[in-house]
């Protein structure tokens, strides 16, 4: 079984980590880094529960191998917050109750996130296409959409 | 079959330096490799343990992989490695080629689009592939780079069967090519998903039409069916007809009723055989009927 030296920034920090070839992102960011922000849900690219931030686009971890990441930036919902202040969009979804379980809320926060660094002003429309790959169990997904349009709203 | 863990079967990642290298190795190593794009299928075969390769091949680096060009004389050539949200925000594809744009869009979510390639949703020979059917009515051509040099495959006859293409160990495909659609065209696809959006196709219709002297209605027609046969399917006889008879509603009723008898589908926990075969007629007449309005005016 191969081994790779790989080097990348996770969240803005530089980092250097061997892993065996069949290690995923996801594997790799919570077994391997301790940042178990990220969730491992359907490890088949259906629920969203994994997504990260590669490149500044939104990937599925559990679909992307960790040898693949060398020399790249991944960012994490760790590396949202800053200076112990949550970003305006976590912000946002706390008060409209976007939150219930928490469990799908990392990989909709980075969805989100990246939705709107790609379009600052999103209708009701393009945040539930932004977000058809990130199943929640809990809202009923009103909320999720409610908390993003205010978060788009206050920038 | 449901794996809980998020782990991998173990295998080798090999990152070839070149096209020849990687060419030669997939060649040397026959079934125990695999080239790969986006992953968003292999790791899950391999997952679940229908795939079982000793050795991946990543192929996304390499030359002309990654570009989009379009030649105002010849046509669009897409990197197999471009991904379908770079498709579906290239400027070249929108202005040009939209119905690709249209077609990878409805695959999956943004995220699985992220890493998912059209070329990665051609070579695995899914029946339902969403892209496939526009790249088949805008007639895309695949570069293949294997040992012996590069060749190109029309996808006429590039599905063999479920899973299964004419492309052989040490075939690497660089990128898929797309002549000049005759003009004024249109085209449309039409996926019929459980849900609105993200899941995958029931059925998936496409068309593209377009006028033309030669044909005795004054159009043409070019279709192609996602989902409901052991390959991705061009109902020849419905484009016939519509090619050999003044185009009215009703004539487009008789192609879209030839376009079922054309189908195979299975049964499946998306939908029963029967449901699929209706669903063809009907979704072939709205596709046909969409197109028809736009280009017969």
């Amino acid at each position: 079984m191969a081994y790779h030296n790989i080097i990348f920034t996770l969240n803005g920090e530089a980092e250097a980590v061997v892993v065996p070839s069949h290690m995923t992102l996801l594997q790799m960011l919570r077994e391997e880094m301790v940042m178990t922000g990220t969730k491992n849900g359907c490890a088949a690219g259906e629920c969203g529960a994994c997504t990260v931030l590669l490149n500044g686009e939104p990937v599925n971890s559990c679909l992307v191998l960790a040898v693949e990441c060398d020399g790249q930036e991944l960012v994490t919902v760790e590396g949202l917050a800053h200076d112990s202040q949550l970003d305006p969009l976590q912000q946002a979804l706390v008060e409209a109750g976007g939150v219930q379980c928490g469990f799908c809320t990392p990989g909709v926060l980075i969805s989100a996130r990246a939705l709107l660094d790609r379009n600052p002003h999103p209708t009701e429309a393009d945040v539930r296409a932004a977000l058809v790959g990130n199943l929640c169990r809990c809202t009923g997904y009103v909320r999720i959409v409610d908390g993003v349009l205010a978060a788009a709203e206050r920038a | 079959m449901h794996n809980p863990t998020p782990g991998l079967p173990a295998f080798d990642y090999i990152k070839p330096a070149s096209l020849r290298e990687a060419s030669q190795f997939l060649m040397a190593h026959g079934d125990t490799a695999r080239p790969f794009m986006g992953g968003t299928d292999t790791f899950v075969r391999m997952r679940d343990g229908f795939w079982r390769e000793k050795h991946l091949v990543d192929v996304k680096h390499l030359d002309g992989m990654n570009t989009i060009a379009f030649d105002p004389e010849i046509g669009l050539t897409m990197g197999a490695a471009v991904n379908m949200n770079r498709v579906i925000a290239s400027p070249e594809v929108n202005a040009h080629y939209p119905l690709l744009a249209q077609a990878a869009g409805t695959v999956a979510s943004y995220q699985l689009r992220s890493r998912a390639t059209i070329v990665g949703n051609i070579c695995n020979g899914s029946p339902a592939g969403d892209t496939t059917g526009a790249c088949i009515v805008l007639q895309g051509l695949l570069h293949i780079h294997s040992v012996d040099g590069t060749r190109t495959e029309s996808l006429d006859n590039f599905f063999l069967g479920p899973g299964k293409t004419v492309l052989q160990p040490g075939d690497i495909v660089t990128a898929i090519s797309f002549p000049l659609p005759p003009q004024p065209w249109t085209g449309c696809y039409i996926k019929l998903g459980r849900n609105a959006l993200g899941d995958l196709a029931i059925v998936g219709v496409t068309a593209l039409g377009y006028p033309d002297a030669t044909a005795k209605s004054g159009y043409r027609f070019r279709l192609a069916l996602a989902s409901v046969a052991p390959v991705p399917l061009r109902p020849v006889a419905a484009e016939t007809i519509l090619a050999e008879n003044s185009i009215d509603e009703n004539i487009i009723a008789v192609a879209a009723q030839a376009a079922m008898d054309a189908v195979t589908p299975i049964s499946d926990t998306r939908g029963s055989a029967r449901y699929r075969k209706m669903m063809v007629r009907n979704l072939t007449r709205q596709a046909v009927t969409d197109v028809w309005q736009k280009i017969g005016d």
